[in-house]
């Protein structure tokens, strides 16, 4: 105890002569990007569950479903399904922000953050950053494990790059919505129910295992309408070469139109909402 | 004496709950000012405001003479906040910790190696820098905590229960942190529901109670606020207290309050030399043994009783720490 008083005795107050104004939007966002990272890298089993799961249900639905489910088109199982399970996959990784998220808001450190004297949307920024960052090597891992299991495909490395870049740029839109899910959830174990029931409509009602023609009416027109699909229909017809071999109709670009425009929309809406629960002084 | 957070009438309400009803207060630089209250009485509220997560909805509140409701971000500049829980990445080390918090202050990348070198140094945490949060102690997590909350070198501590949930040890040594830093000029801002630890801490308390501030001074005079001294027995044998009360409730007409885990019967008394001449003789008639009888000053246990009509609470361990978000 003695000792200690004594060390705290001999350090000045740091610098002393200006006081720092905060860090900018830049240096904000790369910071809180940086931490939410580290903690990924150096919690193991943050990072390698997701692709686990994830090569456990393209198994699942390659060989033990993939049987039994006609997809239509031009195409058999293998090909339908590698696209669409490659453009919904991310889901189940975001899945897991709201967990972190209510986390972080519940541990006081968003408390502290709000403190400081940095532009309060930087932290939100960086985290949407880290969160798309840290499903790029997922990602490459799903579409390796795709080909994998048998899938192959005339369409040319510029349309696959295509199709991840669709991807990434759903990841970061959903990722503000998660975000936001944590930020309102109040505890981990209520954002972690928040965010499954937000995912699993998403990715199970959706075109990505089963061709959407097969649900009954009212189902089919949430699969067909619903953001992900589009997503999917892009992924899948940039994937195979084109919509006829896919066996949906429009063309290629109208899906990547549609799913660029449904993830400007949530981007939009939820960067704002996220940002502003976040800012928000109470 | 100049005040580094001054409040007039400040008002706020979250929903049904006036959780600051007109607090009025002044915490003079240069010292640890701790505010004592139980549970609900608006202390985090307070801080909260104090740190600009809160807008009160009435009311001044100046920090550093800065008006904190009008210009938040100033007041961002001059504090450094410790909230309730250790808000610290457990997955990355103490040191970087540090470094992140100093950077958002706006510290450049060397600057901000060096300030965390000092705060390490100074909570005698060096060779715990390079570690792991996640391998800390309890006590040590919040201390960084409080090492996160300087690295800035911040005008202004503010500490939201800063050792609830620490086992005594820590607590001691946080405590022993805490009063050092006023010797290198940062005021600080505690909040406290333990009465020791605001006589330990501060210099100057401020009770508060239902959202506002029902009392103020140093704690010697909050216990002279409560005036009388205390007139206390302890009989030799537990079963002689029911007599004892009866004898000292009979000299000084007062009601006479009874701690069977001390042993002893305590009560007010206004004259108090003459009616503990009194008590003595007729516990000597009646042949009580006493083990120890005496006159002392009240604790601030009792200034608190006196002044909230409500028991405050002692120094346990276990509470629940939370953050404000999660309220």
């Amino acid at each position: 105890m003695a000792s200690q008083a004594g060390a705290i005795d001999r350090i000045p107050a740091f610098g002393g002569v200006r006081r720092p104004a905060g860090a900018g939007f830049v240096t904000a966002t790369a910071q809180t990007a940086r931490r939410t990272l580290l903690q990924f890298a150096r919690t193991p089993q943050l990072l390698v569950m997701p692709p686990v799961t994830a090569a456990l249900f393209m198994v699942i639905f390659r060989y033990v479903f993939g049987g039994a489910i006609n997809p239509g088109g031009h195409t058999d199982y293998v090909h339908f399904l590698i696209p669409g399970f490659v453009a919904q996959a991310f889901l189940w990784n975001v899945m897991n922000i709201p967990a972190g998220v209510a986390e972080d808001a519940t541990s006081g450190l968003h408390d502290r953050l709000r403190s400081l004297p940095i532009p309060r949307a930087s932290v939100m920024a960086g985290r949407s950053l880290a969160d798309t960052l840290l499903n790029v090597v997922p990602l490459g891992i799903t579409v390796g494990l795709g080909f994998a299991v048998g899938f192959r495909t005339d369409a040319g490395a510029g349309a696959v790059l295509g199709a991840l870049a669709v991807i990434l740029a759903a990841i970061y839109a959903f990722s503000w919505l998660f975000i936001g899910l944590g930020l309102v959830a109040g505890n981990a174990q209520a954002a972690q129910a928040f965010a499954s029931l937000v995912v699993i409509p998403l990715t199970f009602v959706s075109g990505a295992f089963v061709p959407v023609g097969s649900m009954p009416g009212w189902l089919q027109w949430f699969a067909a309408n619903q953001p992900v699909t589009a997503v999917i229909n892009a992924v899948r017809s940039l994937m195979l070469g084109g919509t006829d071999v896919a066996g949906i109709g429009h063309t290629t670009s109208y899906w990547v139109v549609l799913s660029l425009l449904w993830c400007a929309g949530i981007l939009a809406l939820f960067g704002v909402l996220t940002t502003a629960r976040f800012a928000r002084t109470r | 004496m100049t005040a580094i957070v001054e409040t007039r009438a400040l008002r706020k309400r979250f929903g049904e709950v006036e959780a600051l009803a007109g607090l009025d207060l002044a915490a003079t630089s240069g010292q640890v000012t701790a505010l004592l209250g139980p549970n609900g009485a608006g202390k985090t509220t307070f801080i909260g405001s104090v740190a600009t997560l809160v807008r009160p909805d009435s009311g001044e509140l100046r920090v550093a003479g800065i008006d904190a409701r009008a210009e938040p971000g100033r007041v961002r500049r001059l504090i450094g906040l410790a909230g309730q829980s250790a808000s610290v990445e457990p997955a990355m080390t103490g040191r970087e910790n540090l470094e992140f918090v100093a950077r958002l202050f706006g510290l450049g990348r060397r600057e901000a190696r060096a300030a965390a070198s000092a705060v390490l140094e100074r909570l005698d945490l060096v060779d715990a820098g390079g570690r792991l949060v996640r391998t800390y102690s309890g006590g040590m997590r919040r201390r960084l905590d409080l090492g996160a909350s300087l690295v800035g070198s911040p005008r202004l501590l503010l500490l939201d229960e800063p050792t609830t949930g620490l086992d005594p040890r820590s607590r001691m040594e946080l405590w022993s942190a805490i009063r050092n830093l006023v010797s290198d000029g940062t005021d600080v801002l505690l909040t406290t529901q333990y009465l020791e630890e605001a006589d330990q801490l501060a210099r100057h308390v401020v009770i508060i109670d239902h959202g506002r501030a029902i009392a103020a001074g140093t704690p010697g005079e909050l216990k002279s606020r409560v005036g009388r001294d205390v007139l206390e027995v302890r009989p030799q044998r537990v079963a002689d207290l029911p007599a004892v009360e009866e004898v000292v409730g009979h000299v000084t007409a007062e009601a006479a309050r009874v701690d069977r885990d001390a042993g002893t019967v305590s009560v007010a008394a206004d004259r108090g030399a003459e009616q503990l001449t009194e008590v003595l003789r007729l516990l000597v008639a009646r042949a009580i043994p006493v083990e120890d009888i005496g006159l002392r000053r009240p604790s601030l246990d009792e200034a608190f009783l006196a002044l909230t009509g409500r028991q405050a609470e002692h120094a346990t361990p276990e509470d629940e720490p939370a953050a404000l978000d999660a309220a």
